[in-house]
């Protein structure tokens, strides 16, 4: 039996520098050079600054923008560097509270405009939830909402091939697409 | 639910079905010693291998001796990942200079990665280095793989031969599995996976101004190499707090659909192979019919509970169109969530691409149930056929017991030994999933983790334990795991959970190897046939439903009514 201990301990150390080395480093260099805009997080850049991550939602919070969903993470909203569900339970009296808040006496507000995401981090939101921001968006802007409205049509996206995915709207694209259609009165 | 829903769901089955067999040849052949297409490259690479460590891969081991070497490779991993984990602060690739994690946290990490768990007691992107993340964790990703499937492959052969004593070698199984089978697919998948969008770099985040002009810290990382070989290997520990919940690890309804078909596939392959191996190729189409059906009702019901919604949120003014959204991320709906829950939990993967603890309370019962049928469907690599294979000794024990015939198992006797062997094996999930949760709940160490209040409590702390013992590795994450209880006592269910199972499997495999095959006659019970998959369809939902109902009914079947009767807690 002691005969087994040194290929216990020889091939951990070997597929450690296998698997745990040279396996991701690879990974990265090939990754690195053939999908750099990937490999590197998706950013997006407007005027020569990274304003975010095509991937990684944001926090709004002016009018004149599309807002992201709630977010969970602590202690500020949509914090990429802590991503966190809120974990509440469905009977939690805490999350129907939060919610109740947040639907603010309206009705048949979209599910997901007042409830927060897994990751916290969710970089969209559905149609029905940014057609409800329409008209403050238009008037914060001073823009007809029709113009808001073909915008959104624009913007939103739908289940490639037909199949897969939900219909949603990334927010930081749309609000982006906005500033360049009506720069925001500040 | 929608057809256009389960279109999606049936997609990727077909996927998944329709690699099974490619994959499971190819996987017979490796672990029959056999050349295949990649044997040029890896053949130096493995003769190497064995070379430094002293492997004479000609040389067989008996059941005992491979259960040394299944233990001793499992400890000197433990032991070199519990020594990362508490000196990552003197280890490279740390750009954001963590100091180590303390010790009982560093014990439950190394403990849950070593076998094959993936319980997280803390936030990746948070607490880990880059180091810690490759050298540590991926590495452990492959290699408690690798066992798995090792120790299946020992199974396998001892019904493939008659009258040995041996069930082949540990160290070559290792190592083929890992070289020639999670290797090869990591690189692919991991590829996929960058060009869909997951980041791979060394850099610890980038900083941007958002558009409102606040600062957003990005945290980035090496993450498609470690989700790869996550999923095909079903460990499911993410590279972030979130795991594929998080936009970087699961970016896309795309990058969804290869997260699920790759962490299906070397499990189902591997059934496929077992029947190939063992001769009957219907076999294996039988097992993988059980684990198909059994599946397909989970992800139904998850998705029929999500789709309802929370009539408690109805009730304030949320729409129900979209269903229970808290917890869940728009890109990928109620079909797709529905599916990663019953998938993962099937398996023993254990990432969730939506947080488990705010699913409705039928929708968190199916995942902490499937995982109390002990992850057959078609569970972890490896493992989920092992124990695919102890429920089938049952069924035809129990088949044998209603026509008073001795009962057999493609064509070994199945006798008292055996049957003790079995029972020992199937009641270490109850014994350790019930008796930590029930110390649990009396006391403060316990309840005081506890999230959210009322039957929920008891979820969170029973799916803990569940995840635990199953070897599984999702939470219901509102329970506040990261404490010296909860740390100790989840690390000794994983243990318990995975290596008081092998053992008795593998000295199962030792005592049907040793029997004569016995050619089937007319009295033999056919395994093969659709009578054979609902017996062991009702065989397992009748161990996993008879010792865990009273549990479930205190906790989310209690919550559900609770939930309907319009009261919160």
């Amino acid at each position: 039996m002691l005969n087994q201990i040194r290929p216990a301990i020889v091939l951990t150390l070997l597929f450690t520098l296998l698997t745990g080395l040279a396996y991701p480093l690879a990974m990265t260099g090939i990754g690195q050079a053939a999908f750099p805009t990937q490999a590197n997080g998706s950013r997006i850049e407007r005027d020569g600054a990274v304003i975010g991550s095509a991937l990684i939602g944001q926090s709004f919070t002016k009018p004149g923008y599309f807002w992201s969903r709630p977010s969970a993470t602590a202690p500020e909203a949509y914090d990429a560097a802590a991503s966190s569900g809120s974990n509440l339970g469905p009977t939690d009296a805490r999350l129907i509270e939060r919610v109740q808040n947040a639907v603010g006496g309206g009705k048949d507000v979209p599910a997901d405009a007042v409830t927060t995401s897994g990751s916290g981090l969710d970089p969209h939101i559905s149609p029905e939830n940014a057609q409800a921001q329409v008209m403050r968006v238009a008037n914060a802007r001073g823009l007809d909402p029709r113009e808001v409205t073909q915008l959104l049509a624009r913007m939103t996206e739908w289940p490639a091939l037909g199949i897969f995915g939900e219909p949603r709207v990334n927010v930081l694209e749309l609000n982006l697409a906005l500033d360049q259609v009506a720069p925001p009165a500040e | 639910m929608t057809i256009f829903g389960w279109l999606q769901i049936g997609l990727v089955l077909i996927a998944v079905l329709a690699l099974a067999k490619p994959l499971g040849l190819y996987m017979a052949r490796v672990f029959a010693g056999e050349r295949t297409f990649l044997s040029p490259l890896l053949v130096p690479v493995e003769a190497g291998f064995y070379r430094l460590a002293g492997v004479r891969r000609e040389s067989e081991q008996g059941w005992l001796a491979y259960v040394f070497a299944v233990l001793l490779f499992s400890l000197a991993g433990f032991l070199a990942l519990f020594a990362i984990l508490r000196l990552q602060g003197f280890l490279p690739f740390n750009p954001q200079g963590f100091g180590g994690m303390a010790p009982d946290l560093a014990f439950n990490t190394a403990a849950s990665f070593v076998t094959n768990t993936n319980w997280q007691s803390y936030g990746g992107e948070t607490t880990l280095s880059h180091f810690s993340q490759m050298a540590g964790l991926t590495v452990q990703n492959f290699l408690s793989a690798a066992t798995g499937i090792a120790v299946a492959m020992a199974l396998t052969r001892a019904f493939m031969r008659s009258g040995a004593s041996t069930l082949g070698n540990f160290w070559v199984d290792m190592t083929r599995a890992t070289l020639y089978v999670l290797l090869p697919l990591a690189i692919v998948v991991a590829l996929a996976f960058i060009a869909l969008g997951l980041p791979q770099s060394l850099d610890a985040n980038f900083v941007a101004t958002t558009l409102e002009g606040a600062k957003q810290v990005v945290a980035t990382g090496p993450v498609a190499s470690q989700e790869a070989i996550k999923q095909l290997g079903t460990n499911g520990g993410g590279f972030f707090n979130v795991n594929a919940a998080h936009p970087f690890e699961n970016p896309s309804a795309f990058s969804n659909y290869l997260n699920i078909v790759a962490m299906l596939s070397v499990s189902l392959a591997l059934v496929y192979a077992f029947g190939q191996m063992v001769g009957s190729r219907r076999q294996g189409w039988a097992l993988i019919a059980v684990t198909g059906v059994m599946l397909t009702v989970g992800v139904a019901a998850i998705y029929w509970a999500e789709t309802s919604g929370n009539p408690l949120l109805h009730a304030v003014g949320v729409d129900a169109a979209l269903g229970n959204m808290e917890g869940k991320e728009v890109r990928f709906g109620q079909a797709m969530t529905a599916l990663y829950a019953a998938v993962t939990t099937g398996l023993s993967d254990g990432g969730v691409n939506a947080m488990h603890s705010s699913l409705t309370p039928l929708g968190g019962l199916v995942p902490t149930f499937l995982m109390q049928l002990g992850e057959v469907l078609p569970g972890g690599v490896g493992s989920g056929l092992y124990g695919l294979i102890v429920f089938a000794i049952l069924a035809v024990f129990v088949a044998g017991l209603m026509v008073g015939r001795t009962p057999e198992l493609l064509g070994k006797k199945i006798e008292a030994r055996e049957m003790k062997l079995v029972i020992l094996a199937i009641l270490i999930l109850p014994l350790v999933i019930l008796g930590f949760t029930a110390v649990s709940v009396m006391a403060e160490f316990g309840i005081g983790s506890i999230m959210s209040p009322g039957p929920h409590g008891l979820s969170e702390i029973l799916y803990a334990y569940t995840s635990a013992a199953a070897n599984n590795g999702s939470a219901f994450g509102g329970l506040t795991a990261n404490t010296p209880w909860y740390n100790t006592t989840l690390g000794i269910a994983m243990m318990l959970g995975r290596f008081a199972y092998i053992v008795p499997v593998l000295a199962i495999a030792g005592s049907l190897a040793g029997k004569p095959r016995v050619p089937a006659s007319s009295g033999t019970f056919p395994t093969d046939r659709p009578l054979f998959v609902g017996l062991l369809i009702g065989i397992i939902l009748i161990m996993g439903g008879l010792q865990f109902f009273p549990a479930l009914a205190l906790g989310p079947i209690a919550e559900h009514f609770a939930m309907l009767a319009g009261q919160s807690f």
